[in-house]
């Protein structure tokens, strides 16, 4: 759509942005203001320059929880997206169970995350748990309380439940705004199922397909709740994540130099990645 | 075909089967629990819910909850109405810029705010209050709803502003009277997910909260740490907590996939 010139509409982002500023700019420069100084307690506070940011770039535990992060991470939208859009493929596009199974799907999508957390842990639990008690059932030795490989395949397991839907949904919406007379077009010219899905239905997907890599990415990357409610971090820190580190500095040891340096690095990876999807979204939208 | 047809119905039963096992629980006796390993529940008891209708520990979390999610979910759509009629008819002075840093909000970390949130609610006597909350959550809340509405809104052409101008409207006529009902699903749409946003979040809810605002979700991991292992009664709580998002999904059904897709399908 042409837009026109105005400057005038101002006034109507105005309260957005005030309300914005102050959720994010006091409170991002109270972070920045933690990480160049150093304090002994009674709110005194002295220069320390670039040396927190240093530390935290040179600490072993940093560079685990990073590792940690950017292997959730990958792994979940490894397993997630092609699985959403398989789903989506597979279902009905017309008919009274589209809405059922739209409603049913987007169950997950709605429960508080400590819930999630919790439900996971009550369906996991290896000797009263539905899911721990299969497992163990089929013959393999599995309690993710104590084993790290367990600890992580319930995680990614449990964000696979928790997100999938959301891909598939967003897949969904794309699929429907096909017209139909693409499909009659593709069945006159003898086209096969996997031509259909290449040139028809995968180029109008990208679109969605970038908001949903995108909505994935931040949100597994500053997954904190569910985890917390599983694992607690654990066993030992094998799935203690950037913000669950993060939180156990900050807040539990009160370490906030560290804890201020870690969170402008960590919100500038997010940043960073984010602004190169965006990019790539908005010139799909160009189009 | 029918393989096919397959994949979602299998699909949803793994979505179900953590949710089953939630709802079993909760009709469990803690001693049947305790005792071992059944797939339904051999005592019946809706003990555990009744503990939580009748102890205000317990009920009032709800409401404490449903509270900050109401008031932001308000204020969050109210304020991002105008903003994303700007967004989606003008062309203004750093439009693109302000855009790309509302979505940056979106992508901040809760755990990065929580400390400086509760430095700066406490001083300006915020804490622990529903506002605190519904204000903090607006962080996220606003891009959100903000982003939503701009793709429902280009969806409308911008012939109707211009007949309803020529037709004598004034602006903030045409906007109430003619704009919203237009757009009416999308609004809809940008309350379901402010609410759902609002209503799963909890790092936030449970740093800005102590005792008198206290969320549903606090009360339940503070349950859980201090009085051993009341499974049952948490997993009442869990189950009770899926209700509100049952019934706000009921309404935005036949939009909720477009509503996924932020509006721009």
């Amino acid at each position: 759509m042409k837009k026109i010139d105005n400057n005038k509409a101002w006034w109507f982002v105005a309260p957005v942005v005030l309300l914005v500023a102050f959720n994010a700019v006091i409170p991002l420069m109270t972070v920045v203001n933690f990480s160049v100084q150093e304090t002994f307690g009674d709110n005194v506070f002295f220069w320390a320059g670039v040396q927190w940011f240093e530390d935290v770039l040179r600490s072993e535990r940093f560079h685990a929880a990073l590792f940690r992060q950017v292997m959730f991470t990958g792994l979940v939208l490894l397993i997630e997206i092609p699985l959403g859009l398989l789903i989506a493929l597979a279902m009905p596009r017309k008919g009274p169970w589209v809405s059922v199974c739209l409603v049913m799907m987007a169950l997950p999508l709605l429960i508080p995350w400590n819930v999630v957390g919790a439900m996971w842990n009550i369906f996991a639990l290896p000797d009263i748990g539905l899911l721990g008690r299969m497992i163990n059932g089929l013959g393999i030795d599995y309690n993710y309380t104590r084993q790290p490989i367990g600890a992580w395949f319930t995680v990614v397991l449990m964000d696979v439940w928790h997100w999938t839907s959301l891909v598939v949904l967003l897949c969904y919406a794309g699929l429907v705004s096909i017209p139909d007379a693409y499909y009659q077009a593709a069945k006159v010219d003898g086209a096969r199922p996997w031509a259909v899905f290449r040139y028809i239905q995968l180029p109008k997907l990208k679109y969605v397909l970038t908001i949903a890599i995108l909505l994935r990415f931040m949100d597994s990357f500053m997954i904190y709740t569910e985890v917390v409610g599983l694992t607690g971090g654990g066993p030992g820190n094998s799935t203690t994540f950037l913000s669950i580190d993060l939180v156990k500095i900050a807040l539990g040891q009160f370490d906030l130099g560290p804890a201020g340096a870690m969170s402008i690095i960590y919100f500038l990876i997010i940043l960073l990645m984010s602004w190169l999807f965006y990019t790539l979204m908005m010139r799909g939208e160009d189009r | 075909m029918r393989a096919r047809s397959l994949i979602p119905i299998v699909y949803i039963l793994f979505l179900l089967l953590p949710i089953y096992w939630l709802l079993n629980m909760s009709f469990k006796t803690t001693n049947e629990i305790l005792g071992g390993f059944t797939l339904w529940p051999q005592t019946f008891t809706l003990e555990n819910y009744a503990k939580i209708f009748t102890d205000p520990t317990w009920y009032m979390g709800y409401v404490n909850s449903l509270q900050y999610v109401v008031i932001n979910t308000v204020l969050s759509v109210s304020v991002a109405l105008p903003a994303a009629y700007a967004f989606s008819r003008y062309r203004f002075l750093g439009d693109k810029h302000l855009f790309f840093w509302l979505l940056t909000n979106r992508m901040a970390p809760p755990a990065v705010f929580a400390l400086p949130f509760l430095q700066l609610y406490s001083a300006v006597g915020l804490f622990d209050t529903p506002w605190a909350v519904a204000l903090a959550h607006t962080l996220f809340n606003i891009p959100l709803a903000v982003w939503i509405l701009e793709g429902f809104m280009s969806g409308v052409p911008k012939e109707l502003d211009e007949t309803a101008y020529i037709d004598g409207y004034s602006f903030p006529r045409f906007f109430v009277r003619i704009f919203i009902p237009t757009i009416a699903a999308g609004i809809g749409v940008a309350c379901f997910f402010c609410f759902m946003f609002s209503w799963v979040e909890l790092l936030l809810a449970k740093t800005l909260t102590s005792v008198a605002a206290k969320p549903i979700a606090a009360t339940m991991t503070r349950t859980a740490s201090t009085s051993g292992y009341e499974l049952g009664l948490l997993a009442a709580a869990g189950a009770l907590t899926i209700v509100p998002g049952a019934f706000v999904i009921y309404f935005v059904r036949n939009y909720i996939a477009k509503g996924f897709a932020l509006g721009r399908v």
